[in-house]
């Protein structure tokens, strides 16, 4: 089986964001990066695949060297093979997708793994745009999945729920958390990821869709108040929340 | 110009969200000097499609077919697409619901579109439309514009307000529909309900609890309290992690954005991650023991207090307001 997961390197959870000098992307001053968490899911899940069919994983990731960062931690979870399509300019959902998709035709992939969304940007645009490129089906936040004779069935979540989706191979996937625990890549992992090869190939030029005008921080809120230190503070509250507040 | 409206449907009902994205999408269309038109896709829809009638809109187009009884990703993204250039809409709106994410980036390819997700505000400004969403968490916004001929935007749900039906009549007109077996390569099998609470992001009164509960019994406590403001139940992730709750409870960066009108945290300390998940909610109570807990800074009105002793009151208080 041919296992496609794509990834991305993203500014950790406790990153404190601020405003870049150019008014649209972060201030990358002090910031860490990491393996998307969601892109864990998809990888660990590629690994499962391949452990119960066979086959090989590849691991694929757009941005500059930096990204090789997140490629070697996916390499060192026991990704095959890692491939980064380099380049740093600024690029939105659409032109990151046709990157990926144009990569991944050369591929013959059965199985496109993505984790649902990336931490930085919040999308979830990109499995669907690959998909469609490709003209394959796809299924977005699955937190289970069971491939057996070319057919896949997955769950997904949906709002006070979950809905089981039946499609077949190749198809694009995204993980929702949940979908399994991702493994820790072992001491020889991470050793033998330093030597492995990581592919380099240019993608296109390709026009953006969406402009980013401006990034600003939201308007912080000006202090609340402390009603009190025990349930004496409750009928205030409660009162508050019928007068004031409105929403009972 | 033309304005088109996707209203969601699942299992024969409307869904909530349906009439704000409705409702935005007949601002945005007055704003733009535009027709506003309704998109309703299923399988003997048409008294849905009343409810939607005085909404502004010139028309409500029902795409029927049997086979949309039940949701598929390709087949759905595939109608819309298709009437979309039949109606030449210039602007789609959808909700940023599980179906609307799902959905608009394919037909945002299909349309060669430029597509803006979870947009939390919309604004017209010299013609170009400019739609505002949240990044990093929430912890920062960005304006941005759709380059392309034709727009899509999805909007968060609960954010943008529904309005009423104003009166006003609206022709409903049935779209014809060809499908190969092909553009259902996706198909719902199944679908199953987690609680009779309304979902997280659909909810508009939201009552979380954190590691503060100190054990997973604890929590009927916040279930009883959901209960009596006729709200629905989420959690930290670290409760979440330790088993004590599922994980499509969990509020926060790895879990659910919400917004509701009201949410009230309850022995959760507020870590940024938490944050990030429920900021944008109307009002934001919290309970906790300890004074410099995060969350306070982020709260409307606080108790500084022991749940086990706040929470029971609560729940009475809450109830003779209620009448649950």
């Amino acid at each position: 089986m041919k296992i496609v997961v794509c990834v991305n390197h993203v500014p950790d959870t406790e990153t404190k964001v601020k405003v870049g000098t150019d008014g649209k992307l972060i201030d990358p001053t002090g910031v860490n990066w990491m393996l998307g968490p969601y892109d864990e899911f998809a990888i660990e899940e590629g690994l499962r695949l391949k452990e119960k069919n066979g086959g090989e994983v590849v691991a694929i990731s757009l941005g500059g060297d930096t990204h090789k960062e997140t490629l070697r931690k996916s390499l060192a979870m026991g990704i095959d093979k890692a491939v980064l399509l380099k380049d740093v300019s600024v690029r939105d959902s659409f032109a990151v997708g046709k990157a990926l998709a144009d990569a991944i035709k050369e591929i013959s992939a059965d199985v496109i793994l993505f984790g649902k969304m990336s931490i930085d940007y919040y999308d979830e645009q990109i499995p669907g745009i690959v998909a469609e490129l490709l003209g394959m089906p796809s299924v977005s936040v699955v937190v289970k999945m069971e491939i057996a004779d070319g057919k896949i069935i997955c769950e997904r979540e949906i709002e006070g729920g979950h809905e089981k989706v039946e499609t077949k191979l190749p198809c694009v996937i995204s993980a929702q958390k949940g979908l399994n625990e991702p493994r820790y890549p072992s001491l020889k992992g991470i050793m033998s990821a330093k030597s492995k090869p990581i592919e380099e190939k240019i993608p296109q030029t390709i026009a953006n869709r969406v402009e980013v005008m401006e990034m600003k921080k939201p308007a912080s809120k000006s202090g609340g108040k402390i009603l009190g230190t025990d349930e004496t503070a409750v009928k205030e509250l409660v009162k508050l929340l019928h007068e004031e507040a409105k929403v009972i | 110009m033309k304005v088109l409206v996707f209203a969601e449907q699942r299992e024969g009902q409307l869904k909530k969200f349906a009439f704000e994205v409705a409702t935005a999408g007949k601002t945005l269309a007055t704003q733009l000097n535009a027709e506003l038109e309704i998109l309703l896709l299923g399988s003997k829809v048409e008294s849905l499609a009343q409810r939607l009638v005085g909404f502004g809109a010139s028309k409500i187009l029902i795409g029927e077919d049997e086979r949309l009884n039940q949701y598929s990703t390709t087949a759905y993204a595939k109608a819309v697409a298709d009437i979309a250039k039949q109606r030449n809409a210039n602007v789609l709106l959808f909700s940023a619901s599980q179906m609307g994410k799902d959905i608009t980036p394919r037909i945002a390819v299909k349309l060669e579109a430029g597509l803006a997700t979870d947009c939390t505000a919309l604004k017209v400004d010299s013609g170009e439309i400019i739609a505002t969403r949240p990044i990093y968490a929430g912890k920062a916004m960005i304006d941005v514009k759709v380059t392309t001929a034709t727009k899509i935007f999805s909007l968060r749900p609960n954010v943008f307000t529904a309005s009423s039906p104003n009166g006003s009549a609206t022709a409903i007109e049935k779209i014809s529909l060809n499908f190969t077996d092909q553009d259902f390569s996706t198909k719902v099998v199944s679908t199953s309900v987690s609680t009779g609470r309304p979902d997280l992001t659909e909810a508009n009164i939201v009552v979380s609890g954190g590691r503060g509960m100190k054990a997973p019994e604890h929590f009927n406590l916040i279930e009883q309290l959901a209960d009596a403001f006729g709200g629905t139940v989420g959690a930290s992730r670290a409760v979440v992690d330790a088993g004590w709750r599922p994980h499509d409870e969990q509020v926060g960066q790895t879990g659910k954005t919400v917004s509701p009108s009201l949410y009230v945290a309850c022995g959760i300390s507020g870590a940024v991650q938490h944050l990030a998940g429920m900021s944008s909610s109307k009002f934001i109570v919290a309970i906790n023991k300890d004074k410099d807990a995060p969350i306070f800074q982020l709260a409307d009105y606080g108790i500084v207090g022991d749940v086990f002793s706040v929470l029971p009151s609560m729940i009475q208080e809450v109830k003779k307001v209620t009448g649950r």
